[in-house]
């Protein structure tokens, strides 16, 4: 069974920019790319936890705010040091100017 | 047949192993250490690891399985003897001999000693014996308010112990970072309740004693020193390697030896793209930074090291973070965020932006510091007007 949780009204988000989302106890990121696609992962840095939404979103790549790793947040690669572990992704849909994202 | 040897553990060392195999070198991979764990994070020694309740393990760098895979040989708690560059072979000191076709050096900076009564940090087993002195109520008295002294003051005061910070200049942080931001920090230790001696020279430290020149003493359950790293460059300079404030590189992170090249707080480099200054950065990025250009390089690339130095500091809520070259900027442009954050731009009389440094609770200024970085890399010279007012976001000055 899927699950869609409305995380954000889309215009919440600018673009080429993140913003945090929490449920149920965990944290998430929620990306909107240079051409205006929607994308979510995982809230915290896979290297220490520190949260994304803080970090600078270059085209397709979030920057940690602490230590500056890469990912690409439309796939979760690591792409820069120290980050070795790929950031967890989950699938997004825009409805209704709401972006929801599918935790299952 | 030989290989790539790379002497030192820590993050230069580390990123090496895995910068040789991502560069698709295929022959063997030594990494010696004299410390018997494989290559960990040391920041958090003085922070994370510090404040964790039961006792922590180094957090690796490299774990083991990784080691496995990269097919990396760590030849760990053994010290390096001597560099015989006739032979191109590193003489271990169990009489052991790695013979090595290049050779990265990344040992590091060690910890400048006030004598037998005064602690200082530089590894693991360190951080395990000031976390056992750490206990509510302990007079803990650090000498020197730079990074690592002020960490430790931070953690301690987190622990309920009773801190003093004895720094010789007229304030802290006098190294690097500028007034208003090194008051912010000052000003937040002092709310902590850390008793902050600034110009405040020593007489003589005993075991339970400091004695500062206008004649007081404090007493002290534990000292720790926190003046300071010296790089180490002994094997380089028995090995009559080129040394000049470190190990000293070309703008290739090459030594005066050209298979042999260094990485991290042991070496000097050339910055090619700020006038061709000679820097020593004792930075947990630059390290990973220059040990990537050594082994590009080593590899048969021709890269210059330009990265535009980065570092951070975390005491209580405050994260600081500093880019760039402040000195070389000597107009400063205040970008006001909050009480307690803000960010400094430093800029050339042409209008170029040559550093920023900031501080704020958390991650507050950490993007607009990182797009400082990337416009200084740039060469860009952005309206300090711009820079100034806080609703103009940093991205539209990068990207127009």
């Amino acid at each position: 069974m899927t699950t869609w949780i409305e995380a954000c009204a889309a215009d919440a988000v600018n673009n080429e920019d993140v913003i945090r989302f929490d449920h149920a106890g965990k944290t998430f990121a929620i990306y909107r790319s240079p051409d205006d696609k929607y994308y979510a992962t995982d809230g915290f840095c896979t290297h220490e936890q520190a949260h994304l939404c803080d970090g600078l979103v270059m085209d397709n790549i979030i920057e940690c705010p602490k230590h500056n790793g890469r990912f690409d947040y439309t796939t979760g690669t690591a792409k820069g040091a120290p980050c070795i572990i790929n950031l967890k992704t989950y699938p997004v849909k825009v409805e209704g100017g709401k972006v929801l994202i599918n935790l299952a | 047949m030989s290989g790539i040897v790379i002497i030192g553990g820590g993050m230069a060392g580390a990123r090496a192993c895995i910068n040789l195999r991502a560069g698709d070198y295929q022959g063997p991979i030594t990494l010696i250490s004299e410390e018997q764990y494989l290559p960990y994070d040391r920041p958090p020694l003085s922070k994370a690891s510090i404040m964790e309740e039961n006792e922590p393990l180094p957090i690796w760098l490299l774990e083991p399985d990784i080691v496995a895979s990269l097919k990396v040989e760590a030849r760990l708690g053994v010290a390096v003897a001597k560099i015989d560059r006739a032979a191109k072979q590193v003489i271990l000191v169990d009489g052991s001999k790695v013979p090595y076709s290049k050779l990265l050096i990344a040992t590091g900076a060690k910890p400048r000693s006030l004598g037998p009564h005064a602690l200082t940090l530089r590894d693991h087993q360190d951080t395990l014996e000031l976390r056992r002195r750490f206990k509510p109520g302990q007079r803990i008295v650090i000498v020197g308010g730079g990074f690592i002294g002020l960490e430790l003051a931070s953690s301690a005061a987190k622990l309920g112990c009773k801190v003093t910070v004895i720094e010789a200049q007229p304030r802290i942080l006098m190294r690097g970072v500028p007034e208003p931001i090194a008051k912010i920090v000052h000003d937040r230790h002092l709310a902590a309740g850390v008793e902050m001696l600034v110009a405040t020279a020593i007489e003589s430290i005993g075991a339970n004693t400091v004695k500062l020149k206008d004649g007081r003493e404090i007493k002290a359950d534990t000292i720790i020193a926190g003046i300071g790293a010296s790089p180490e460059v002994k094997l380089a300079q028995d090995a009559g390697l080129v040394i000049d404030n470190g190990i000293a590189c070309n703008e290739h992170m090459q030594t005066s030896d050209p298979d042999i090249y260094a990485a991290g707080d042991c070496c000097s480099f050339v910055h090619t793209q700020f006038g061709g200054r000679r820097l020593r950065l004792e930075a947990w990025r630059s390290a990973q930074e220059q040990s990537a250009t050594a082994i590009a390089n080593m590899l048969g690339d021709t890269k210059l090291h330009v990265a535009v130095p980065w570092f951070w500091s975390d005491q209580y809520e405050l994260g600081l973070q500093i880019t760039g070259f402040a000195d070389m900027g000597p107009i400063t442009v205040e970008r006001r965020l909050g009480v307690h954050t803000l960010i400094l731009f430093h800029m050339a009389e042409d209008g170029r932006l040559m550093g920023a440094s900031g501080i704020g609770p958390g991650n507050s200024i950490a993007r607009d510091v990182k797009m400082a970085e990337m416009m200084i890399a740039k060469g860009m010279k952005p309206a300090p007007e711009a820079l100034a007012d806080p609703n103009v976001q940093l991205k539209t000055l990068l990207k127009g």
